[in-house]
Parts: structure tokens; C-alpha cells; sequence
């Protein structure tokens, strides 16, 4: 029927075509604060390397720049998820601990790992479900339904044991020992994890229809549902793979630091909001992307860096990460403020 | 066209809310390869019965038929899947995703379950070519005007196997070239097959794109007519369903000058999309009557007098000095004051007591520090409780549960307590019961026998005509016509309000 119909001339032929900037500004304008984070990824990079002499930017640097920061990753990839459908998650950092613990006490009974590492991860999922399941048909608040999950996670955790469990199943501890070696740089099984779940979220996120009905229910619930899309059965999906990541990043912990602590990652949950929030995510939803969120972790990761190598006070962390929130939230709010200006 | 099966048929369609039926046995019938109006007032039952075609309503009476099968739809998703899609007057997309997503959401092209993001904006580009739309597929949604964001709403209702369009008031944020526009994708649309239901109160669209209309009125159907065959004037009166003419003169000499000295006074006012260049005087102690219909301009009229909304050009001067309205805080310490048409959003706070109802405005105006006395408050809600006749007289009932036209009283006590010298009401005695409707009249033809100046806009033209002294005719956003209350019959005013020339004789 295209064919037939094409007897008029199309509207808006007499004006000049749009420049490349314009077509890609029309396209890709909710990549901008993505953008900015990069650059001032950069920046700090660049500024680092200068103020410390060319101390900063090597390889053994930016190696443990993503072995330390991969739990944080992970957490951030599930946490993006949530965000991008207008929600919140506040109870992944105690959900990582609970899962944490957990592993190491079964690891330390003698359980497999085949066995413990489903268990954590299903763990998560649960608590995420449970999540879900409150914030969809229970119209309770994401804020107030996800802070019940961090008591509960928290809680759970302190049942399962008071002190820190140390692992010695080598299994787990082989995901953070294993270095594949390139030159002066090297990358950890658990690295390896935690890109891999970003690659697999963004593939998800931009190439699946549940990923665009989570963009979908962030641009506007009610006119996703009047599309007919999944509305209910998408959010619960988001929060239970916020749980289920934030299982894995209690594996990852627990490889990490080679025990289970229960008082682990304390706040860590407001450390992956920053970071998404910073990688330029919405937190009214519909706009973001979990490449974002990486680059917001690395941000993170590099601050930190930074003020150990300087030796100075770890509270300035908190400060310059409470900078950048700040400039991000208002870059964020010119950019909505903008695009509804234009219509 | 009659000898074709109708499309869509509706017969005996009854919808209640509680007691209230808000539509009764209504037929109605949609051919296709038609473009149909629905018309009537506000509260006709218009919105519902699109509702009840589009499957958000279900018929509490009545039978729906598509293409001969009697139906039943369940939710809107089912309407959809059989064919009949809806085009909202707000855009109900999504601004962050792309034109080709929002076309595409749901049923985008998949190769081995990822989607294809080629195909789907090769599939778009191919439907807005369709309708001669020259936008990026790729673009976001949100970059984009109204117009276009409602174009592409359109675009994804078409791709569907669409059989029935339902456009309800598409056209009220756009502008003329952007209305031509979508006039060209109906005609097109039309030329396919597909059956279209088109719902606006600008008759001359109606009268421009329409092949057919059916006036409902209070709920119930008038009449379905051809448009050709239907002058303006008639459709008019159908719509506002006025009796017999029963004209009263005030027996007051007034001419289309105020009497007296003017309180205000309008020049060349505009709002944006509203009222353009009008020009109003309301002299001390008048009536101004506002005749039109609903979209006419009259509500923006009101709204841009009292600084409810900017005006974008114009003056207005209060006892001739040039005043800035900029907001109705602002109009109300100069004693212009104003009564919204939607009592229930916009004026009552149904949860608070009458007292407080009453006092709102004036505890407001005093500022938050400097608290009327509770015995003075008290004091004053009692008198005007009485003045007014609120009934039942209990000033600690939660204002919500009084009827509408008790409530409307109560609403009057919050700006009278402000002791105005102008007065706007925007259709005050709407959905109230007779008797109450008219203790309001009288209510105002004795406020302004005590010096207020009043105007009053309202949908019945009995009542501009029993209430004002002088009456203003508000059409396609200008007044045009201000003409004294005494020399007009309703029958005249019904003329001045459809279109003046050529349906007047």
C-alpha cells in the first residue's frame, strides 16, 4: 500500500537537510550526560596522571581499577535495571552481604560450590522478587518496599553468623587468584564476570522486547499498558534481576576479600545509585544506559584511587562523590527541562 | 451510503453510574469509508460513549456489533486486536524512545527474537512515508512538536489492521497548518475503507472533514443527520437543545455601551490558544453575559481577565489604570476575582469543612501569620452560610458531601468574602439542580443591583440572556458580537453564537 499513496509531497521537502550534528543530536540526545561521565572520566585520568607524575595511568592501575570495583559493577548493572522503570533498589548492598555470608557458611559446611553458588543467586532473585511482587500489586513505594528488603537481607545475614567466614573452597577463591596476564596487564575471572554481565544487560536492554518495555515503562507506565505491553510481569522482572545481581556481586565479595562478613557493604547500595546516576541514568526512568553505569563505576573507583594515593582524609570521597551527584542531578534536570521546552 | 452494512453499530446503548445514567439507549453506527462527528455540550455523553466503542466502558444495556458479529470488548487491548484503534487528545506515547519504537512497541520485527532495529525503522519510514511524513525514525519522540508526536500516534494506530479510527479532539493543540495536515491523512485514511470517528467541538472542522453527524445531548440521542444536508444553525440547536423562545426583557434600557463608568476594561487581549484581540468593558453594577460554545474561547476569555492564565498581548485596566494580571493572586488583591468551570478540580476542597471552604480564600489573602480569629471566622461563614441559603446550615460538614449547587453557593461565599468589585463565574450553575440554578441568577442580578460588576459565562443562552445586561458572543476565540441583553431573542443569540452571514436569514 506504500507505493500507491505517495502522490503528495512529503511534508518539510523545502527545507535543507539536517546537518549531521542535528540528525545525531535528534537521535542520541539522551546520551549526553553518558557523555559528560566519560569525559570527566578522562579528566580525572588525565589530572591524575599530571598531579602524581606519571605514577597514575598504568596498566597494574587500571587492571585493579576493575578487580576492585566489580562487585560495585554488577550491583550497578541490576541496580540500572530498576532505575531505568522509575523504581529504586536500597536493599542490594544487603542483599550482597546476606548472600555473602551465606556462601561462606555452606562453602565452610562442606557444600559444593556447584551447589552454594545457584543458592546465593537465587537468594537474591528471591528477595528481589519479593520486591517486585510489593512495589507491583501491592502498590507499596519502590523507596519503601526495597528498604524492607534491606532489613530483611540484613537481618538474614546476621542469622546465618554474627562474624566474619572465611572461604577456602578453591573454587571460589580461584575466580579472584586466576590472573590472565597481557604484558603488565591482567583481568580476573571476576572481572570477567562483571563485564560480562554488563554486555549481556546491554544486549538485553537495547535488543530485546523486555528491555525496550523497561524503557517503555520509565518513559510512562500508563501509556506502556495502553500499548499492551507487560507492564507488571516487566517491573517484578527488574527487581529480581537487581536481587539476582546483587547475589552475584555477594560471590564476587566473598572471592574478593576471601571471607563472608555480615556487616559488608553497609551503604554500598547508595554507591550503585551514585554510580548509575553519575553514568548519566534518569532517576525518573525511560533514560539511561548500563554502559553508563560502567563508566559511572569507574568514575567512582578512580576517585577513590586517587585520594589513597594522595593519603588524604577518605571523608573527601564522600564530599567530591556528593559533588558530582549534584552536577549530574542538575545536568540531568536541564536536559528534561530542554527536551520538554521543545515540544 | 445507507444500502451498505453499517461497520460499527451500536444499538440501545445504556451506561450508568450509579443512578446516574450517562448515556440511555443511544444507537449509533459507523460505515466505513466515513468520516463521523459525534457532537454535543459538555457532560452529552460524548467521552462516553467513545468508551464504551473502545472497550473502557462496558454497556450496562445494549449490544455492539463489528462487521455483523455482535462484541464484547474486555479491555482496550481487545478493541485494538479487533481492529478499532483510539488517538487520544494527549499524546499517550513515550518521549524517551524513538518515532520507530513508538510505532513499533509490541510488535517490533524480530530475527531469531532480536530485534531488528533496520527492519523496524525501515518498517516506520515506510508507514510515514504512507501518510507523507517526512520524520527520522530514528529520532526521539520527544524532540518533536505536538503535532507530530500526535502524527505518529496516528502512524501506529494504522499499522495495526485498523478498521476503526476513533480521533477524540485531535486537533485542539494544533494549529491550522498542522490541522490541514491531519485532515489530508484522514481523507486518505478515509479512501482505504477505514471508518472514522472524529470528535471536535470546532464546527467549522466538523463542517470541513465530516461526512456525517450524530448529536447526543444530556446522555441521550437527538438525531443522526448528513452534514451536508444540515445548515450550522441547526446543529447548533440540537447540540444546546434549546425549547421554545421565551425571551423575558429585563424592562432595563441599556445599549452595547456599559452604563456608567466601566470598572474594567479590556483592549486587544490575547492568550495563547484561547482568546484572540478581544476588546470587553464591564461597567459598575453590570451583568456581562459570555455566549459560545465549549472550545469558543469564552473559559480563556475568563481565565486571561483574571490572570488565571498570561496574557501575550493586550491591556487591561481597572478604574482606568493599567494593571498587570499576572496571577490570580495578583487580580484578587485589585478585586477581580474568579470561579472556575470544574467546581470539583479546580474550586471546593472537598475534604475540608464548609467554614474552612469559606474562609480559604480570605485566611489566603490575609497571609499565612496574621490568623483570623476561629470566633470571626466562624462568625463570617455563619452570615454568608445564611445570606446564601447554604443548606443543610452546617458549617463543619466536609464541603464535599453538600449537593452541587450547595456547593457552588459555597464557592460563591469564598469570593464574595473577599468583598470583589468584579466578579467572572465560568458556567456556575453547571450540572445543578433547577431550583438552585436559579437562586444563583438571582444571586447575581442582586450582587450587581449593589454595585458588583459581574460576568457571567454559561452554556445556556437562556440564561445569558435572563442574567446579563449586556451579552458578549465568543466565537473561534474572538468576541464577536457585544450586543444589549434587551434587544436580543434567543433565537437571535443562538445565530450570533453558530455563525453570523449566511445562516442567519
Amino acid at each position: 500500500m506504500a507505493a500507491t499513496t505517495m502522490a503528495r509531497a512529503p511534508r518539510g521537502t523545502a527545507e535543507r537537510k539536517p546537518s549531521a550534528v542535528q540528525t545525531f543530536l535528534s537521535r542520541h540526545g539522551g546520551m549526553m550526560p553518558t557523555f559528560a561521565a566519560a569525559l570527566i572520566l578522562v579528566l580525572l585520568f588525565i589530572g591524575a596522571e599530571a598531579f602524581l607524575r606519571g605514577d597514575f595511568i598504568t596498566p597494574r592501575n587500571i587492571s585493579a581499577l576493575l578487580l576492585d570495583n566489580a562487585y560495585l559493577l554488577v550491583l550497578a548493572v541490576g541496580m540500572t535495571f530498576v532505575i531505568l522503570t522509575g523504581g529504586i533498589d536500597l536493599s542490594v548492598g544487603s542483599v550482597m552481604a546476606f548472600t555473602g555470608i551465606l556462601g561462606a557458611k555452606m562453602l565452610g559446611a562442606g557444600v559444593p560450590a556447584l551447589v552454594a553458588v545457584p543458592v546465593m543467586l537465587l537468594g537474591g532473585a528471591a528477595i528481589g522478587l519479593m520486591i517486585g511482587i510489593l512495589v507491583q500489586y501491592f502498590g507499596v513505594q519502590p523507596f519503601i518496599a526495597s528498604l524492607a528488603g534491606l532489613f530483611l537481607g540484613r537481618g538474614l545475614a546476621y542469622i546465618v553468623s554474627l562474624s566474619s567466614i572465611k572461604v577456602e573452597n578453591d573454587a571460589v577463591l580461584w575466580l579472584q587468584s586466576t590472573r590472565i596476564k597481557l604484558g603488565d596487564w591482567y583481568l580476573t575471572p571476576t572481572g570477567i564476570i562483571a563485564l560480562a554481565t554488563v554486555a549481556i544487560a546491554a544486549f538485553v536492554l537495547h535488543l530485546t522486547r523486555f528491555g525496550r518495555t523497561i524503557y517503555a515503562i520509565g518513559g510512562n507506565e500508563q501509556s506502556a499498558r495502553l500499548m499492551g505491553l507487560k507492564v507488571g510481569r516487566t517491573k517484578i522482572a527488574a527487581y529480581v534481576i537487581s536481587g539476582s545481581c546483587a547475589g552475584l556481586a555477594g560471590l564476587i565479595l566473598t572471592a574478593y576479600s576471601g571471607a563472608g562478613y555480615p556487616r559488608n557493604g553497609i551503604g554500598t547500595e547508595l554507591d550503585a545509585i551514585s554510580a548509575v546516576v553519575i553514568g548519566g541514568t534518569l532517576l525518573t526512568g525511560g533514560r539511561g544506559y548500563v554502559v553508563g553505569s560502567m563508566i559511572g563505576v569507574f568514575v567512582y573507583g578512580t576517585i577513590k584511587t586517587i585520594i589513597n594515593y594522595m593519603g588524604a582524609e577518605q571523608s573527601w570521597m564522600q564530599i567530591i562523590v556528593g559533588a558530582l551527584l549534584l552536577l549530574f542531578i542538575v545536568v540531568q534536570r536541564a536536559i528534561v527541562a530542554r527536551s520538554e521546552g521543545r515540544r | 451510503m445507507d444500502e451498505v452494512r453499517p461497520l460499527l453499530e451500536l444499538t440501545g446503548a445504556t451506561v450508568r453510574f450509579g443512578a446516574d445514567a450517562a448515556l440511555s439507549r443511544v444507537d449509533f453506527r459507523l460505515f466505513p469509508g466515513e468520516v463521523h462527528s459525534l457532537m454535543g455540550e459538555n457532560g452529552a455523553g460524548k467521552s462516553t460513549l467513545i468508551k464504551a466503542i473502545t472497550g473502557a466502558l462496558r454497556l450496562d444495556e445494549g449490544t455492539l456489533t463489528l462487521a455483523g458479529d455482535r462484541v464484547e470488548f474486555a479491555d482496550p487491548h481487545a478493541a485494538q486486536r479487533a481492529g478499532i484503534s483510539t488517538v487520544y487528545q494527549e499524546v499517550e506515547l513515550l518521549p524517551n524512545m524513538t518515532v520507530a519504537e513508538n510505532i513499533c512497541l509490541g510488535r517490533e520485527p524480530r530475527r531469531g527474537g532480536v530485534i531488528s532495529t533496520r527492519l523496524m525503522n525501515a518498517r516506520a519510514a515506510a508507514l510515514l512515508a504512507d501518510l507523507g511524513l517526512e520524520v527520522d525514525p530514528a529520532s526521539l519522540l520527544g524532540g518533536h512538536s505536538v503535532a507530530v508526536q500526535q502524527l505518529v500516534a496516528i502512524a501506529r494506530a494504522i499499522s495495526a489492521d485498523l478498521r476503526v479510527l476513533v480521533l477524540d479532539e485531535p486537533t485542539s493543540s494544533l494549529d491550522l497548518d498542522e490541522v490541514a495536515e491531519l485532515f489530508r491523512i484522514i481523507r486518505e485514511l478515509k479512501s482505504r475503507g477505514v471508518a472514522i470517528l472524529f470528535v471536535s467541538h470546532f464546527l467549522d472542522q466538523v463542517y470541513e472533514i465530516c461526512d456525517r453527524v450524530t448529536v447526543l445531548r444530556d446522555g441521550a440521542l437527538v438525531g443522526e443527520y448528513l452534514t451536508h444536508e444540515l445548515l450550522r444553525i441547526d446543529l447548533v440547536q440540537k447540540m444546546l437543545g434549546r425549547g421554545v423562545a421565551e425571551v423575558r426583557a429585563r424592562g432595563r434600557a441599556v445599549d452595547d455601551a456599559p452604563a456608567g463608568e466601566a470598572v474594567l476594561r479590556a483592549r486587544g487581549v490575547s492568550s495563547a490558544r484561547g482568546i484572540q484581540d478581544a476588546d470587553l468593558d464591564l461597567g459598575e453594577g453590570e451583568v456581562l453575559g459570555v455566549a459560545g460554545l465549549l472550545g469558543s474561547g469564552r473559559t480563556s476569555l475568563a481565565r486571561a481577565l483574571t490572570g488565571v492564565t498570561r496574557l501575550e498581548s493586550g491591556v487591561i485596566r481597572i478604574e482606568d489604570a493599567d494593571v498587570h494580571l499576572d496571577s490570580p493572586r495578583r487580580a484578587m488583591s485589585l478585586g477581580v476575582v474568579y470561579s472556575s468551570e470544574d467546581r470539583r478540580r479546580d474550586g471546593i476542597v472537598a475534604e475540608l469543612s464548609v467554614l474552612d471552604n469559606i474562609t480559604l480564600a480570605l485566611q489566603s489573602e490575609q497571609g499565612m501569620l496574621r490568623q483570623i480569629p476561629a470566633a470571626r471566622r466562624r462568625d463570617l461563614a455563619a452570615s454568608w452560610v445564611e445570606a446564601l441559603d447554604i443548606r443543610p446550615p452546617d458549617l463543619d460538614r466536609p464541603a464535599g458531601t453538600l449537593s452541587g449547587g450547595n456547593q457552588q453557593k459555597v464557592l460563591l461565599a469564598r469570593l464574595l468574602a473577599l468583598s470583589p468589585r468584579v466578579l467572572v463565574l465560568d458556567e456556575p450553575t453547571r450540572g445543578i439542580d433547577v431550583g438552585a440554578k436559579v437562586e444563583i441568577q438571582n444571586l447575581v442580578a442582586e450582587l450587581a443591583e449593589n454595585g458588583m460588576s459581574v460576568v457571567f459565562i454559561s452554556a445556556e443562552l437562556e440564561e445569558v440572556l435572563r442574567v446579563g445586561d449586556r451579552v458578549a458572543v465568543v466565537r473561534d476565540g474572538r468576541i464577536t458580537d457585544t450586543v444589549a441583553a434587551a434587544d436580543l431573542t434567543a433565537d437571535s443569540l443562538l445565530a450570533l453564537v453558530a455563525q453570523p452571514g449566511e445562516d442567519e436569514g
